[in-house]
């Protein structure tokens, strides 16, 4: 079984801090991280692939510093890892990423063997958009499976795999057929470390580098700014509301009870709701 | 692969994209009218679908079009009824594909679905809610139609050229950016649970509806509903939906601390919730995280209890009625938008809040203080 897995370096946003004067973005001095969502995604790929045999390909698609991001992927014992990297990507939104990464997913599967499973993480925590999963599904003509709470079983032979599904109401158990693109939630397994020999190993092997042609994108329109059908009209800081909070002012150590009768004061009807409530108990 | 689009895009200029604004092809200008995806489950309407009516009624005034409601589902009258209700909330006309073959949800034949109507009907605008199901669905649906989808737009606006302004976080929610989709048609936007107010329900006449086949046999779809398990109430939170919620941030300083935020809610009758860090610190489950990449809240009541009020934040509660923020920082953002501020430490406030909101709710009290 060979199984793809896209991950994505993203700035630790957690750590991004806007500039209070200026309001721009402080990126210096930000680390990257590999997005979170898609270590799941990873896990997930490795233990199939220990169940049922086979390799797994991570790509990523970024500046030539993702390196770092699968480096680390190949130090728990992923099979290979593909770095998509060329300046005409730059500003691609999710559409021209999407024609990017199918392009060279299909170009994997030419070169390394067809992948059954292509994997990708809920979301990135970067864009948050969760519309690359989709859009390579589509764009590879993949059954997709987004949400995956669970992988309940693959079938090698019958090309079947069956998955929980979680949705707004409930979790749906779905079945479907190979090749088919899943998309993990957070929280599904528990990631491994890799060992040390792998983290050595993972230090020298070799990260396999594609230019657009070298992953066999031949249509330049449809990648980076040129590619994009949504534009970024502007970037701003929201605007402050007119009036500042008012504080509450006591010369109570613990001042709970102003802070009390402010919310009543200022919401009345909310004392009734929350006093019939209370009596129910 | 991919088909080639039918026109070449825009040549970016120099200025980068905001200078990129042309002239829309004339095969996508009889593109016109406003549509909102009305995503239901087993019958249950997402209420996200009527605040996307509400919003989408106002976009369709301003461009002077119809707003029109999609709704997808099996035959039968749970679908006929979701129909009405569209009219109830504000569309002028609903298209409809009604098929048993769309009982549950699954891609390929909503994707189908929706694909086939906006190719044979052309809306200008179409909206989706950002649920699992409205994700799913939009993701392929804006792949397949080669056009542009704003995710969880936050606002969403009609520019003087009557283009789609759809504003949403950006830089791991720490600034905003409005987005447009130039030069491709629809232009596709999600929007979360929350974000737009519920409008008024008025009832009305059912109007047009345009029904259209889905054109797909079971055999044609390869994905299968093997199950479906409910939610157990216990599991899923009602925090989008509540009345009062009670929130807490890093301030609180531990994960046992967390508890105060749970005593207040419980003692409130509330939903608990959080920021992000104690999600992303594995301190509380990501069910319950409060911003733009967690829950939008419009609670009569939001208590903040030590959150600082990143963007990302503060964009999943500003529809609140009332916000009160404690936090020990009197610069914090958060006291940006919070109406009621207090400069206090949450850890030894929440205890003595709760212990003080006891007593004034106490039945016994309130009847005293009557008599």
């Amino acid at each position: 079984m060979h199984i793809v897995v896209c991950i994505k370096q993203v700035p630790d946003s957690a750590q991004i801090r806007v500039h209070p004067v200026t309001n721009t973005i402080m990126r210096q001095g930000v680390p990257t991280i590999i997005n979170p969502y898609d270590l799941f995604a990873v896990e997930e790929a490795l233990r199939l692939r220990d169940t049922h045999g086979g390799e797994v390909t991570v790509l990523t698609m970024g500046p030539p510093s993702a390196e770092d991001s699968l480096r680390r992927v190949l130090s728990f014992g992923v099979d290979r890892a593909v770095l998509l990297t060329d300046r005409f990507f730059a500003g691609s939104d999710t559409l021209a990423t999407t024609y990017a990464l199918a392009t060279a997913i299909k170009k994997i599967g030419e070169t390394f063997g067809a992948p059954d499973i292509v994997f990708t993480g809920k979301q990135t925590i970067d864009g948050d958009t969760a519309q690359v999963g989709p859009g390579i599904a589509k764009r590879l003509d993949l059954r997709q499976l987004t949400y995956i709470s669970k992988i309940d079983s693959v079938d090698t032979d019958a090309k079947e795999i069956v998955v929980e599904r979680r949705s707004e109401a409930g979790v749906q158990v779905l079945k479907s057929q190979l090749p088919v693109l899943v998309a993990m939630l957070e929280g599904t397994n528990d990631l491994r470390r890799g060992t040390l020999e792998e983290a050595i190993a993972a230090a020298r092997a070799e990260v396999v580098r594609w230019s657009a042609a070298d992953a066999g994108i031949e249509d330049m329109q449809k990648c980076g700014l040129r590619g994009s059908p949504t534009i970024v009209k502007k970037v701003f800081a929201p605007s402050a509301r007119s009036e500042k909070a008012a504080f509450i002012e006591t010369e109570d150590q613990v001042p709970a009870e102003a802070l009390i009768d402010e919310i009543f004061k200022r919401q009345p009807a909310l004392e009734d709701d929350l006093s019939a409530l209370a009596s129910g108990y | 692969m991919a088909d080639a689009p039918k026109t070449p895009p825009a040549k970016p200029q120099a200025g980068g994209r905001a200078a990129s604004k042309k002239e829309l092809p004339d095969h996508f200008k009889p593109y016109k009218h406003v549509w909102v995806f009305v995503e239901q489950e087993r019958g249950q309407v997402h209420p996200v679908s009527w605040e996307l009516l509400g919003e989408g009624r106002k976009l369709a005034d301003k461009l002077d079009v119809d707003l029109a409601a999609v709704v997808l589902g099996p035959e039968g009258a749970e679908t006929q009824h979701v129909v009405a209700e569209a009219f109830n909330y504000g569309a002028d006309l609903a298209y409809l594909v009604a098929d048993p073959l769309l009982r549950d949800y699954r891609n390929e034949p909503y994707t189908k679905a929706m694909t086939d109507l906006v190719n044979t009907y052309q809306p200008e605008i179409l909206l989706l809610g950002a649920t699992t199901l409205g994700r799913d669905l939009a993701g392929s649906v804006a792949t397949t139609l080669k056009t542009g989808l704003t995710a969880d737009s936050t606002e969403l606006d009609v520019d003087d050229d009557k283009s789609l302004a759809a504003t949403r976080p950006t830089f791991g929610g720490s600034l905003l950016c409005t987005i447009y989709t130039l030069n491709y048609r629809p232009q596709m936007a999600t929007v979360r649970p929350r974000v737009m107010p519920m409008p008024e329900r008025v009832e009305r006449p059912v109007g047009k509806v345009i029904t259209h086949p889905l054109g797909l046999v079971e055999d044609d779809i390869v994905t299968k509903v093997l199950d479906f398990l409910p939610a157990r109430d216990a599991a899923t939170s009602n925090l989008a939906y509540a009345d009062v919620v009670v929130a807490g941030g890093m301030g609180l300083g531990s994960p046992e601390n967390f508890q105060l935020v749970k005593q207040l809610a419980t003692t409130l009758g509330a939903e608990y919730g959080c920021s992000r860090p104690l999600v992303q610190k594995g301190w509380v489950p990501s069910d319950r995280q409060i911003g733009q990449t967690g829950k939008t809240i419009r609670p009569k009541l939001y208590i903040a209890a030590g959150i600082s009020g990143a963007i990302q934040h503060r964009v999943g509660v500003e529809g609140s009625d009332l916000i009160v923020a404690i936090n020990t920082d009197k610069n914090a953002p958060i006291f940006d938008f919070a109406h009621v501020g207090l400069v206090a430490d949450a850890i030894k406030l929440l205890p003595a809040l709760t212990e003080a909101f006891r007593r004034r709710l106490s039945p016994h009290n309130r009847d005293k203080l009557a008599s």
